[in-house]
């Protein structure tokens, strides 16, 4: 009896140990952005929303969040279309060294973002073109076409070839196949392509830092803030960033999730 | 729409295996064409050949008089009902119906009257709003069958369109089928391993084996004169009793087998070029026994011991052990009256009309199926 009691206690304090350890750092950033001072350290002093005012009152922030939404759909719509394309040529034809093409295709995910941003960094320099919001995005576009491409072609089975041998066979150019057949099949893994690099490419920092100059994304504006100390607005504009990925999370779930589910 | 299909020594080979080893057919235009044979005999090869999914290592086909050796499947006069029926799942019936018009760049309103008039004649038109996953097998085959016919092909190719569906459902199906085809008039070649399904529907049977045609004709002729051991084995039950060709006159022939000697008219050879001295095997379905008695040409293989009977409903099924070749299995139907009795002796009996002279002897293992 006590031996029972005793090991549900266990699994209990392992539970909420391993959410706290999850969930903490999160639930502290949100609560001090709420903080009635200056400093977003214990103790709290009461609420306020002030903070979140001045968040959407600087024009600075603001604009970097606009470029951030930009930079994310931007990139993430070029990665799914081309990792479309990849996959389908790859499932579909019978491609010299497929195999190795595939590797090629997903090895940049197991390159850390600091050498791709570096390598990136020196070709464009050697090209001679100038840092802006359109180097992040390629930059973006090269972490998350890999990711695309992957869970895309996992979704290609033999099962919708022949519905496209079917679409062919009733007159379609391959071009109407692709688009009017393949990618409404796949819909559901090309949705979750794009949500997860959405969410990929909003917070990405380091590809964000060094390949852009004047415009910056979010969390490079962010980082420049947290140079002049912590302060409540930095938690607050991090708590704003924090719920759009959640946002974004919880639409992959509700379209992508559920419209599987349902067929 | 229909066209004839001209198909001349098509040979498909993969790697060393020959699919298609010289073959040669002519279709009629309007015809209700069924490839029949095992799996691996090459009838979905041809098939594929016919829908231009694969082109053929040597020989030509043509439809409608036009070669279509350079044609792919999308310009070719011919559509395809798959097996898994491959129907789009993010579209409406209405839609699948309608993709092969509006690929033929034909207006909006228009396609779907059409679609929904072929929907209306498989009887799926309450249903144009839905979606595949929302039907049942037979339903789904149904929309395959419009959506393939909606842009009018001169010929349908249909491969084992009916394989995943339960007997019952099949049986009312191939009636669909052969109504259907008879009003559209498109030809139809249709593959499949069932025999009796080909032999409802076809207007001629092609029995295909090892890449090879080995026999053509109307269901009748195919079941009841075929012109090979394999043909008359794959149709239904048989008895294989070998033997040789002793004499062939214009009149009559006369033939030694393992149950003795017999003379049959001249109609029973399955081939006219047999010589006497040749090997030759005498095919008798299990239905074609008689009684011993009784009106019209009589004769008979000698006597023969009862083994064992069961009863089928419209008949007895019974297995005989012939006098003669004590180690033959005989299976013969009884009428449905008759007392079948395990030891019992009666007499091998049959109407030489009924009989076949086909060339060579069954193998081993085909006489064993035969039993």
């Amino acid at each position: 009896m006590i031996s029972s009691r005793f090991s549900k206690l266990l699994s209990w304090s392992y539970l909420i140990a391993l959410y706290g350890f999850i969930f903490l750092p999160v639930a502290v950033l949100v609560l001090f952005s709420f903080q009635d001072g200056r400093l977003p350290v214990p103790p709290f002093n009461g609420v306020t929303l002030k903070w979140y005012g001045e968040v959407f009152a600087d024009s600075r922030l603001m604009s970097a969040l606009g470029n951030s939404l930009m930079v994310a759909i931007g990139s993430s719509l070029v990665a799914c279309v081309l990792g479309f394309c990849a996959a389908y040529g790859l499932a579909r034809y019978v491609l010299p060294a497929s195999r190795l093409q595939r590797g090629l295709l997903v090895a940049p995910m197991t390159v850390s973002y600091l050498i791709i941003a570096l390598g990136l960094l020196s070709t464009f320099n050697w090209v001679g073109i100038s840092l802006s919001l359109w180097t992040v995005g390629i930059g973006h576009v090269v972490i998350n076409l890999p990711l695309c491409f992957a869970i895309i072609y996992a979704s290609m089975g033999d099962h919708q070839k022949n519905i496209e041998r079917a679409a062919r066979d009733l007159g379609a150019a391959e071009w109407q196949v692709m688009t009017q057949v393949s990618a409404p099949m796949l819909m559901p893994s090309i949705l979750a392509a794009f949500f997860l690099s959405v969410t990929f490419s909003w917070d990405e920092f380091i590809i964000a830092f060094l390949l852009s100059r004047f415009d910056v994304t979010l969390p490079v504006e962010i980082w420049s803030m947290l140079r002049s100390g912590l302060n409540p607005k930095t938690n607050a504009v991090g708590s704003v960033v924090f719920l759009v990925s959640v946002a974004l999370l919880l639409i992959l779930e509700l379209i992508v999730f559920r419209r599987t589910a349902k067929k | 729409m229909t066209a004839p299909v001209s198909i001349r020594n098509a040979t498909k080979t993969f790697g060393d295996f020959t699919a298609l080893d010289d073959v040669s057919l002519e279709i009629a235009a309007g015809e209700f064409i069924v490839l029949l044979g095992p799996s691996g005999c090459g009838k979905t090869t041809l098939l594929s050949l016919l829908g231009g999914f694969l082109s053929p290592t040597k020989g030509v086909i043509e439809i409608a008089g036009r070669d279509m050796g350079d044609v792919p499947p999308a310009r070719r006069p011919t559509t395809t009902m798959f097996q898994d029926y491959a129907l789009f799942p993010h579209m409406t019936l209405r839609d699948n119906v309608a993709f092969g018009l509006k690929m033929r760049n034909v207006a909006k309103r228009e396609r779907q009257t059409k679609a929904e008039e072929l929907l209306d004649m498989v009887g799926l038109k309450a249903s144009a709003g839905k979606k595949p996953h929302e039907l049942s097998g037979g339903q789904r085959q149904r929309v395959a069958l419009a959506r393939a016919l909606a842009v009018e092909p001169d010929v349908l190719l249909l491969d084992e369109p009916l394989g995943a569906l339960d007997l019952k459902l099949r049986r009312q199906m191939q009636d669909e089928l052969k109504a259907i085809q008879k009003r559209v008039g498109t030809t139809f070649v249709h593959v499949t391993h069932d025999q009796e399904e080909a032999m409802a529907i076809a207007d001629r049977i092609v029995v295909m084996n090892a890449g090879k045609i080995e026999d053509v004709g109307r269901p009748e002729d195919i079941y009841m004169r075929p012109r090979t051991l394999f043909s008359a084995s794959f149709m239904g039950e048989v008895n294989f009793i070998p033997g040789t060709l002793e004499a062939a006159g214009n009149e009559s022939i006369s033939v030694k087998t393992v149950l003795g000697a017999v003379t049959l008219p001249n109609a029973a050879l399955g081939d006219q070029a047999l010589k006497p001295g040749q090997k030759i095997t005498l095919a008798i379905r299990p239905e074609h026994f008689r009684a011993s008695t009784g009106t019209g040409p009589r004769i008979t293989l000698g006597k023969a011991k009862i083994e064992d009977g069961s009863f089928f409903g419209t008949h007895h099924r019974a297995h005989l052990s012939p006098l003669d070749y004590p180690n033959m299995v005989i299976t013969a139907h009884m009428p449905q009256s008759a007392i079948i009795e395990p030891g019992a002796w009666i007499d091998l009996t049959i109407d030489p009309a009924s009989v076949v002279i086909l060339p060579g002897h069954p193998a081993a293992t085909a006489q064993e199926d035969a039993a």
